[in-house]
């Protein structure tokens, strides 16, 4: 399938910014199951996109801009061509063992409930890892509402679980938290997902979660769709929790009043260019 | 057994004989009346406030941190007995730094299974951040303290790595400059390898690892959290015999991933950083998004090459309580070599068999959390009521991994004078290992901490722990 | 040198000479104050004191009424009002503290026991006048200290530069305030000229910015309402003049831009003042009013303040 993207940031400031600098993981990178036809990322700043490749294998674009900054918008268009893998990412980029993904960070920590919860799964689910991570991904929206209300980006997995709603970020950390309590090396992976009813613009990009299973190795679980990424999956960048993989982190100097928009399109490219 | 083994006083042997480094020290202590020691004791006191720490001790609710108490009697250590020191720190840090070499890059340690691959990754000191992020000239920690206890005439053991932000060098520096100035009759007995060189072997040290794409004279700067953090007095210490700026983070930007300072004179590029900052709260941007103390994209530009971080990011995996038990076979592994210097021999509770003699022996051993410093949340077994003894079961069974033990043990005295005179009490050491590109540098002593209660093992300042001079004899 | 070193050791150059002038706004107000009003007329000394001290609206969101007791420990000790006393000598230290390795070790103490003394007073124990005497005199000894300390023990580089420049601005602003306040009894035309009112109202004009033997030195005259102005003016011996503040503010600016190689705004405003007060003649400035002569001015010495600011202190 092929994929088109228009993803554009825009900041205004009431007052001013003296400096802004940013580092963004917008930039996707090639699997099995994804092909990069084509990626331009912008920014309307005078100054310079310092590439960098982090720990995790994403690509990362550094820049600071001087002020005074009265806007800003920082702009991708791509185009994508996706394959369906059932989930299984092969061919990326993998710079630690699967162990590293045991490690707990303040953002996906198990709590008492999460504990419980992954365990109950677990004895239902019975033995095998592949039939535990779904009885996970089957039943973690069950218990959950969608709401993109209460939460926000610094909401842990813990919180986002004893409120019993979220958005897909804190879909993906519950999960990561009940798996790898479980002993299940997981991931948190951003990027963004094309909705089959036909929606095209949305509010901010997707997230999901990847698990590592013996033998088959990543395995992708969308917990908010409640699905395993086939071929709408567009996968930007991956890391222990949402702060490695996240779109854009920044800090500004001066800038009061920040106001934030951002305009995401997801859509099939027209057909008549597919190949088949 | 703690109390049975009988304890190594560095003066006196338990047949009344003075070791020969102590013998002008042991006369001269016969010969001073108590009451004039204890004049100079409050004398040096008087001195410790007007020379700086005054300014930090003060009263506002801001600034709690206390002077932390002098003894005036000096600790001595020949000149044999600090080249096996040397050669041991100096083995032991080249092993860290081959250790974190390899721990964010090839992992060969991990793979060859000598170092459980959780042990690092679960490590919370561990910065996956730092994965195959090529460090300048391949060196970590440009700045160790080793903690070093003596249970008798040859043993010394190391009792913990700090590879991340040392502290307490400053104490070392004043404690030689007050001591010069009391007693300037002990040193013209003795001849004492002196320590004030030490921050202009720290400036080398820092020069000498500066980024490639610096000029050939680096601009050098200390990071401090600001003047609320403990140690605000040992950085503007530092700072000034340094001759380097005293910086915050909020002093320094980054732009195009080059480092600068805001100065008078329009912005100003810095290459090395020896930063008092913990990693945390370094970049906004890589860590804890919320922290206001750090540099934006300070990362970015440590990544790219452009600035030198003393230490390095992540260096806290190699100090970690649990790492350490394997630190002889690091040793080994890295350099081929026997250990020079000992570690406490250490119960891993994480191997079943070892917690299993931790549980059977507890009311004889010292536990320690893994992950704890400063002396908290330790159980000293023979100290411990039969309840805290039991209540520590408890935390074992249930994270068995979070827990090391080891014996008790007889920490060496020093002559120290207390109400009732002088006295022995026990001691430790922390000698400053500096790594540079081109060489390392080691000051001949350290400094010696001493606990002042009797019978007291602890010798941490924030539990009434005080500090002695520590002096190397040419022998 | 670190712009926030230059930052910090300009305010607490400001806040030292600002506690000082405090304690003479106080000390010149109780005199007027203790004067039979046949003497000192029925003006509310107390207000106008909050006014020259340039805190009226703040004040008056705290009290209803200006006394003695109410504007004393305003002025002297209230945590609520960011230019007391109390909070002057608490950002110094707090200045101090994070620079404490550009300052001399004397500059230290005087700002550190300066500190330490304060706790000692307590604003009920000012209702006497012998305590107050003694607090005012602390305090205006702390401010002789400092700025001694700095004169005899400072490099004579940036640092000490950025400090004097503190301390002039400061000043200026100071003295400007005080002419702004009582203009009106130094205008010809007022109510009582010549009258025993004005006399005194003239002469707690010259204590406050310890100026009423400098007076006498330089005129040999009794006190003549446009003498005065002329004095606080023009006059570039006085050193709290405005003259004499830009004067050595033009000194210490071109001594940085020497030492830097560059200068800037601040050179060019700080020039274009000084120039003006040069050329200004007191019968120009009276015929053209006072009044607004001495609100532009401090309107431009903010402004000055800010382009130091923005040159060199960010």
């Amino acid at each position: 399938m092929r994929i088109r993207i228009a993803h554009e940031t825009l900041y205004t400031y009431a007052v001013p910014a003296n400096a802004v600098i940013q580092t963004l993981r917008l930039t996707p990178r090639n699997f099995s199951g994804q092909h990069v036809a084509n990626w331009r990322l912008d920014v309307d700043q005078d100054c310079r996109l310092d590439a960098h490749e982090d720990a995790f294998g994403n690509i990362t674009h550094t820049f600071s801009a001087s002020g005074p900054i009265q806007s800003m918008t920082i702009r991708v268009d791509g185009l994508i061509e996706t394959s369906d893998t059932a989930g299984v990412v092969r061919g990326a980029i993998e710079r630690f063992p699967p162990g590293l993904y045991l490690r707990e960070t303040d953002l996906t920590k198990a709590d008492a409930e999460i504990r419980a919860y992954a365990e109950a799964r677990r004895a239902k689910a019975g033995n095998g890892t592949l039939s535990i991570l779904h009885a996970l991904l089957d039943d973690l929206p069950a218990g959950m509402a969608y709401d993109k209300d209460p939460t926000h980006a610094s909401t842990t997995a813990t919180e986002a679980f004893a409120l019993k709603s979220g958005v897909c970020q804190d879909f993906a950390h519950i999960f990561i938290a009940a798996a790898r309590h479980l002993g299940i090396p997981a991931r948190y992976v951003g990027g963004y997902f094309l909705h089959a009813d036909g929606t095209i613009d949305q509010e901010a990009g997707h997230a999901w979660a990847e698990a590592y299973v013996e033998d088959l190795g990543w395995v992708g679980f969308d917990p908010a769709n409640a699905i395993c990424p086939a071929e709408q999956h567009i996968r930007i960048a991956c890391g222990l929790d949402y702060l490695n993989a996240a779109p854009v982190r920044g800090s500004r100097h001066g800038g009061d009043g920040e106001f934030l928009t951002v305009k995401v399109r997801v859509d099939q490219a027209a057909r008549q260019v597919q190949v088949q | 057994m703690a109390g049975t083994a009988p304890i190594f006083d560095e003066m006196t042997l338990a047949d009344g004989a003075v070791r020969p480094a102590y013998e002008t020290l042991a006369r001269w202590l016969k010969t001073i009346p108590t009451d004039l020691l204890a004049t100079r004791s409050r004398e040096a006191e008087a001195l410790f406030r007007r020379i700086g720490i005054t300014f930090a001790v003060y009263g506002d609710a801001a600034s709690t941190e206390r002077l932390i108490p002098f003894d005036v009697i000096p600790r001595i250590l020949t000149n044999d007995e600090w080249g096996r020191l040397s050669k041991g720190l100096t083995q032991r840090v080249k092993a860290i730094n081959a250790f974190l070499n390899d721990v964010y890059s090839k992992r060969e340690i991990l793979r060859a299974g000598l170092v459980p691959e959780d042990l690092v990754y679960r490590n919370p000191a561990f910065r996956p951040e730092m994965n195959q992020q090529p460090v300048p000239h391949g060196i970590y920690v440009m700045i160790a303290g080793i903690d070093i206890v003596r249970v008798d005439a040859d043993t010394f053991y190391v009792l913990e790595d700090n590879a991340r932000t040392p502290s307490g060098v400053s104490y070392m520096l004043e404690n030689r400059e007050v001591m010069i100035r009391l007693f300037p009759e002990l040193f013209s007995q003795h001849r004492v390898a002196p320590v004030e060189n030490y921050t202009d072997d720290l400036l080398a040290t820092m020069k000498s690892v500066a980024p490639r794409s610096a000029s050939s004279d680096p601009t050098c700067v200390l990071l401090t959290p600001g003047l609320f953090n403990s140690a605000y007095y040992e950085h503007t210490f530092l700072a000034d015999k340094l001759g380097v700026e005293l910086v915050e983070g909020r002093d320094l930007f980054v732009k195009a991933d080059i480092v600068y300072m805001r100065t008078t004179e329009g912005p100003k590029r810095v290459d090395v950083i020896y930063r008092r900052l913990d990693d945390d709260f370094l970049d906004p941007l890589a860590f804890r998004p919320d922290s206001a103390l750090g540099v934006p994209g300070i990362m970015s530009a440590y990544h790219a090459g452009n600035v030198t971080l003393a230490n390095a990011v992540g260096t806290g995996v190699s100090d970690d309580k649990a790492v350490y038990s394997y630190m002889p076979e690091i040793v080994k592994f890295y350099l081929g070599e026997e250990p020079i210097l000992k570690n406490v021999p250490t119960h891993r509770c994480r191997e079943p068999d070892e917690l299993k003699y931790v549980l059977e022996n507890l009311a004889d051993l010292v536990v320690k959390e893994v992950h704890g410093s400063g002396g908290y949340g330790m159980l000293i077994g023979p100290k411990a009521t039969k309840a805290e003894i039991e209540t520590f079961r408890d935390k074992l069974i249930k994270d068995p991994a979070g827990f090391i033990a080891q014996p008790t043990l007889a920490l060496s005295t020093c002559p120290t004078l207390v109400d009732e005179g002088v006295a022995p009490r026990h001691v430790d050491l922390r000698p400053y290992v500096l790594t540079g590109r081109d060489k390392v540098r080691i000051v001949p002593g350290g400094l010696t901490r001493v606990a002042l209660k009797e019978g007291s093992l602890v010798v941490n300042s924030s539990q009434g722990g005080g500090t002695k001079d520590t002096w190397v004899l040419d022998s | 040198m670190l712009s926030r070193t230059a930052d910090n050791l300009f305010w607490l150059a400001r806040y030292v000479e600002r506690a000082e002038y405090l304690a003479r706004i106080i000390e010149a107000s109780t005199r007027l104050a203790n004067l039979p009003s046949a003497y000192a007329g029925t003006s509310n000394e107390w207000e106008s004191a909050v006014a020259t001290a340039g805190c009226a609206n703040l004040f008056f969101q705290a009290h209803e009424k200006a006394t003695r007791e109410t504007v004393i420990d305003f002025l002297a000790f209230s945590p609520d009002n960011p230019s007391s006393i109390r909070s002057c000598f608490e950002t110094a230290r707090t200045n101090a503290r994070s620079v404490r390795t550009a300052l001399t070790g004397e500059m230290w103490d005087a700002i550190n026991s300066a500190w330490l003394e304060l706790s000692k007073y307590r604003a009920s124990g000012l209702n006497q006048d012998e305590h107050l005497t003694s607090f005012l005199s602390f305090v205006k000894e702390t401010g002789l200290r400092f700025d001694g300390s700095a004169y005899r023990t400072m490099l004579r580089s940036d640092g000490y530069w950025f400090s004097r420049l503190g301390v002039m601005i400061e000043r200026a602003d100071n003295t400007a305030r005080i002419l702004d306040v009582k203009y009106h009894v130094l205008l010809p035309d007022a109510e009582h000229v010549g009258g025993s009112l004005d006399y005194f109202q003239w002469s707690a004009i010259l204590r406050a910015v310890s100026a009423l033997t400098a007076y006498h030195w330089v005129y040999k005259e009794s006190l003549k309402p446009w003498l005065v102005a002329d004095l606080l003016i023009l006059n570039d011996q006085m050193p709290r003049s405005l003259a004499a503040c830009y004067e050595s503010i033009v000194r210490n600016l071109d001594s940085l831009s020497l030492a830097y190689g560059r200068q800037g705004p601040a050179q060019r405003s700080a020039r274009a003042i000084r120039t003006r007060l040069e050329n200004a003649r007191i019968d120009d400035i009276f015929q053209s009013g006072l009044h607004e002569f001495v609100s532009d001015f401090i309107g431009e010495n903010n402004r000055l303040g800010a382009a130091i600011t923005q040159q060199y202190l960010t």
